[in-house]
């Protein structure tokens, strides 16, 4: 038996072996400061880290298991029930004669009072959209795109029809508005040739553009599939063909994607000739 | 010796202004029932303190702020780059500041850890029935707090402003915007205008490190108070009743033990952060309106969300002429009812099963075959689903078209949960019906626990002393029953005897009424004898905590202890 003054055989090795432990933890802590002031090295931090409490958490479980008991007591549980008397004595402190309770009519005020005020800390919420910023339906269904606006690529330069590549699609943004969350477009070369429907936005020597928003939940559709003609969206590979309209043939997108309706301008550059054919991007309530 | 000296002062000087005594006596001896499957409520708890202690190193560094900045500094494929501050700065904390990738790596594992361990700790939960009467108002602050998890761990990931992250939050704000009436006007007020916009980086960060991180505290403080107050449920077995806790004392068992767990979460966030690289926001590159990445996964506790907008047909219709787009259903009414469900689901089982009384006793999992069905089946729906939010990378892995992959996965997911959840039935009935244990049978740890029991004898890691023969008393009782007496320091104690397992009261009494009042509290129905003091027992257990006890005090864990025990003494004294 384990006594105050007589210890365990097999207590010695768990106590030297989680002493053991506690020591390797310190050289985990020290090999750590080391490595940190030695200009650190992300591994090695995590590694001397890591040792420094799995010395402590190796120690701390050995304790537990071999130097406490382990189970073998029980305590009572006392059921939830109170006894009538508190439960009655506790009801009646509640709704005695100076509770606030029997006061009806003071409490409808009150909670009137309280509501008018609930309703009114409502109001600024209202703040959290900025009133000099376009209110969302109107936000959500135009865009910078408009009549003469040049298409730019990313670094800003105008595309002649002859700038799109074959093969491959030309991100392309309105002159000026690089950043806007709702505009990127996408110019790509087909033969108007294969068109099963005719591109909403209308083409210019097989150029045509659309919105590179997915329209289920506006991920840019990035990927494009030159021998079929369609275009794939990495975030839940909805899957348009380019040929039939931009119409979605796979995957959960419903709309086709806008087209921009293009032209040509007098330096022979690819500009608007209004805003995309439908808002851009993922559906709302107010989308006609 | 110091030690000792000094915790005793310690205890003295509290008890003089607080009266605590009485309270750390009971608290001390509160006893935690042994089963591994209690330790993972505590992983969650643990790592949510490894998350605020990263978060806060983080935070000391973290720009949130879409400004544009020029990155400079020791990464050089970014060196000069014109990005906003708070990709710039989540750069410059994985290269430039010291130990600062560390730190972030850590944190994300962390997160990721911390999701886990509250779903598995629900799962526990769930199918143990532990969340009926009386425990139903901690399940739904546990739902509360994975909801926030969610959300938090969404934040946390949006935050650092790369492209990843912006295409992740660029669906969000389209689930978002996808609810009929209002959406439009929620994810304005939310982000601040149309997306992106400047406020979104900024009103995430406060949500991120404050709002939501102070909520989470407050409720894992409700959550504990309340489990302390009800005390931890238990499996069945023996000398177990509904008005009893069997296991192991809190001090000093499980004080070493969880803090022991403590420490081994911190080494293994700390190796995962330092060894296993996540979240390499300089190789995805700043967010950029106009690109994605491909493929594109999120992190795993929001995948099953990504998975049901992945494999939901393409379902958009009008009311009354307005649009309610595609990723309503799976998006926004998916995710809605798998959390009315989850809040509703005490009190739907409750209805189910006609039971209203309390219970302090679990369910093995099998003896409740519609519950263990219902659960294995949404387990089956959601395991699809987080298939499905992978389903480029495993069109890649076994080169064959996407849409194939999505194409069978749609069809798993309609045929796999029924037959699932039915074959589980079926086994749990089975089980149940020949009493025996075996296939399915998650309770078989339980087994073990309770054959550890049988060592009550010699605590020490002392040879198991046989079955039924506590040290000292060397007669077999054959029935079960409750022993009572005064040991040498005039103290009254009492154990229970059964025929396998003999349990010793975790408290001595100053009054032979006392220590009766509990044992007829625990075990109502049981006679009681007043016998001699069994020799050797308990005062050695008691030795040993004692001594052990002395020596976890050099490790701090009374600074716990106190909190718990204020915490008590508060309640006593209101009462
Ligand atoms: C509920 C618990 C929390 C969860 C689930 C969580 C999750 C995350 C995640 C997944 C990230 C992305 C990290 C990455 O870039 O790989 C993150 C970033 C961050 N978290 Fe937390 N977090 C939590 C609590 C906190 C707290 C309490 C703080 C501060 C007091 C904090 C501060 C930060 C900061 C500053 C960042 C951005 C820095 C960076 O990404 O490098 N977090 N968090
Ligand atoms: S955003 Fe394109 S498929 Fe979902």
């Amino acid at each position: 038996m384990t006594g105050r003054d007589a210890p365990d055989r097999r207590e010695r090795p768990a106590s030297a072996i989680a002493a053991a432990a506690f020591g390797v933890s310190v050289l985990g802590a020290a090999g750590f400061a080391a490595v940190y002031a030695a200009g650190g090295q992300t591994q090695l931090e995590g590694l001397t880290l890591a040792v420094a409490f799995a010395g402590i958490a190796f120690g701390l479980s050995v304790w537990a298991r071999r130097l406490l008991p382990t189970g073998g007591y029980v305590e009572e549980h006392e059921p939830f029930d109170s006894r009538p008397t508190d439960l009655r004595l506790a009801a009646e402190a509640l709704t005695g004669p100076e509770s606030p309770v029997r006061r009806r009519g003071l409490l409808t005020m009150l909670a009137l009072a309280l509501g008018a005020l609930g309703g009114a800390a409502l109001f600024p919420l209202r703040s959290l959209l900025p009133f000099d910023r376009v209110r969302p339906v109107h936000a959500l269904r135009t865009t910078p795109w408009a009549a003469g606006v040049r298409l730019v690529r990313a670094d800003g330069t105008p595309v002649r029809p002859a700038d799109v590549p074959d093969g491959s699609v030309l991100t392309v943004f309105p002159e000026g508005h690089r950043d806007r969350g709702d505009v990127p477009a996408f110019a790509v070369r087909l033969d108007p040739a294969r068109f099963t429907v005719p591109p909403s936005g209308g083409e210019v020597a097989g150029v045509v553009v659309h919105s590179l928003l997915c329209t289920h939940a506006g991920c840019p559709v990035a990927l494009y599939l030159q021998g079929t003609a369609r275009v794939l969206c990495p975030c839940h590979q909805s899957t348009f063909d380019l040929l039939a309209g931009a119409r979605p043939i796979a995957g959960p997108a419903s709309r086709a994607l806008p087209g921009l309706p293009i032209t040509v301008d007098a330096d022979g550059y690819l500009v608007a000739t209004g805003d995309f054919t439908a808002p851009p991007g993922a559906g709302f309530w107010s989308l006609k | 010796m110091i030690t000792r000296w000094l915790l005793r002062r310690l205890a003295r000087s509290v008890d003089d202004r607080l009266r605590t005594a009485p309270v750390v006596r009971r608290v001390l001896a509160a006893v935690f029932p042994d089963h591994w499957s209690f330790m993972l409520g505590e992983i969650a708890l643990y790592s949510f303190v490894v998350l605020v202690l990263t978060g806060v190193f983080l935070t000391l560094f973290f720009a949130p702020s879409t400004a544009d900045t020029v990155y400079t500094g020791a990464y050089a494929p970014l060196d000069g780059a014109r990005t906003s501050a708070a990709y710039a700065s989540t750069v410059r904390l994985s290269f430039d500041i010291r130990a600062g990738l560390l730190m972030r790596q850590s944190h994300h594992w962390a997160a990721l850890l911390f999701v886990g361990a509250i779903v598995l700790h629900l799962l526990r939960i769930f199918f143990t029935g532990a969340f009926r009467r009386p425990r139903e108002m901690n399940w739904l602050i546990g739902v509360t707090m994975l909801a926030l998890a969610l959300f938090n761990g969404f934040t946390g990931y949006s935050i650092p402003d790369d492209l990843l992250s912006g295409t992740g939050l660029r669906i969000l704000y389209s689930v978002t915007q996808s609810i009929p009436l209002v959406g439009e006007w929620l994810v304005f007020l939310a982000a601040g205008g149309e997306f992106p916009t400047d406020e979104m980086v900024p009103r995430m960060f406060v949500s991120h490190v404050l709002l939501v991180p102070a909520v989470l505290a407050a409720l894992i403080a409700i959550h504990l108070g309340i489990l302390i107050r009800q005390k931890h449920s238990q499996f069945p077995g023996p000398g177990r009743t509904e008005n009893n806790v069997v296991g192991s004392l809190f001090w000093p068992s499980y004080t070493v033990r969880t803090l022991a767990l403590f420490a081994w979460v911190l080494a293994v966030t700390f190796a995962l952060g330092g060894l296993a690289q996540i979240n390499p926001v300089w190789i995805y590159g700043p967010f950029d309106p106009a690109q994605a990445t491909s493929p594109a996964q999120p992190d795993w506790y929001v995948a099953w969300g990504d998975g049901a907008l992945r494999l939901f047909p393409a379902v958009e219709f009008r009311i009354f002429g307005q649009l309610v787009p595609s990723p309503f259903l799976p998006g926004v009414v998916f995710g809605g009812l798998t959390f009315a469900g989850l809040y509703l689901w005490p009190f739907l089982d409750r209805r189910h099963g006609r039971d209203r009384l309390a219970h302090q006793l679990l369910d093995p999992p099998r003896a409740h075959p519609a519950r263990l069905g219902f659960g294995v089946a949404v387990l089956a729906l959601f395991a699809v689903l987080l298939a499905a939010a992978a389903d480029d990378v495993i069109a890649t892995i076994l080169r064959v078209p996407v849409l194939d992959v999505l194409a069978i996965l749609r069809v798993l997911a309609l045929a796999l949960p029924v037959p699932a959840g039915v074959t589980a039935y079926l086994v749990a009935r089975a089980l149940r019906a020949n009493g025996g244990r075996g296939v399915g049978d998650l309770t078989r740890a339980d087994v073990r626990s309770a054959g550890r029991l049988v060592c009550v004898g010699s605590p020490v890691g002392g040879a198991p002393t046989g079955i039924g023969t506590p040290e000292g008393t060397a007669e077999p009782v054959d029935a079960d029953r409750v022993e009572l007496w005064r040991d040498r320091t005039g103290l009254w104690r009492w154990r229970y005897r059964g025929a396998s397992v003999s349990l010793t009261a975790n408290r001595a009494y100053p009054s032979r009424a006392e220590a009766e009042r509990a044992a007829r509290t625990a075990y109502g129905d049981l006679s009681v004898w007043e016998v001699a003091p069994p020799g050797g027992r308990p005062g050695a257990p008691a030795a040993v905590a004692a001594r052990a006890g002395r020596a976890a005090g050099r490790v701090g864990g009374y600074l716990a202890l106190a909190a718990v025990a204020f915490w008590r003494a508060r309640r006593d004294r209101r009462r």
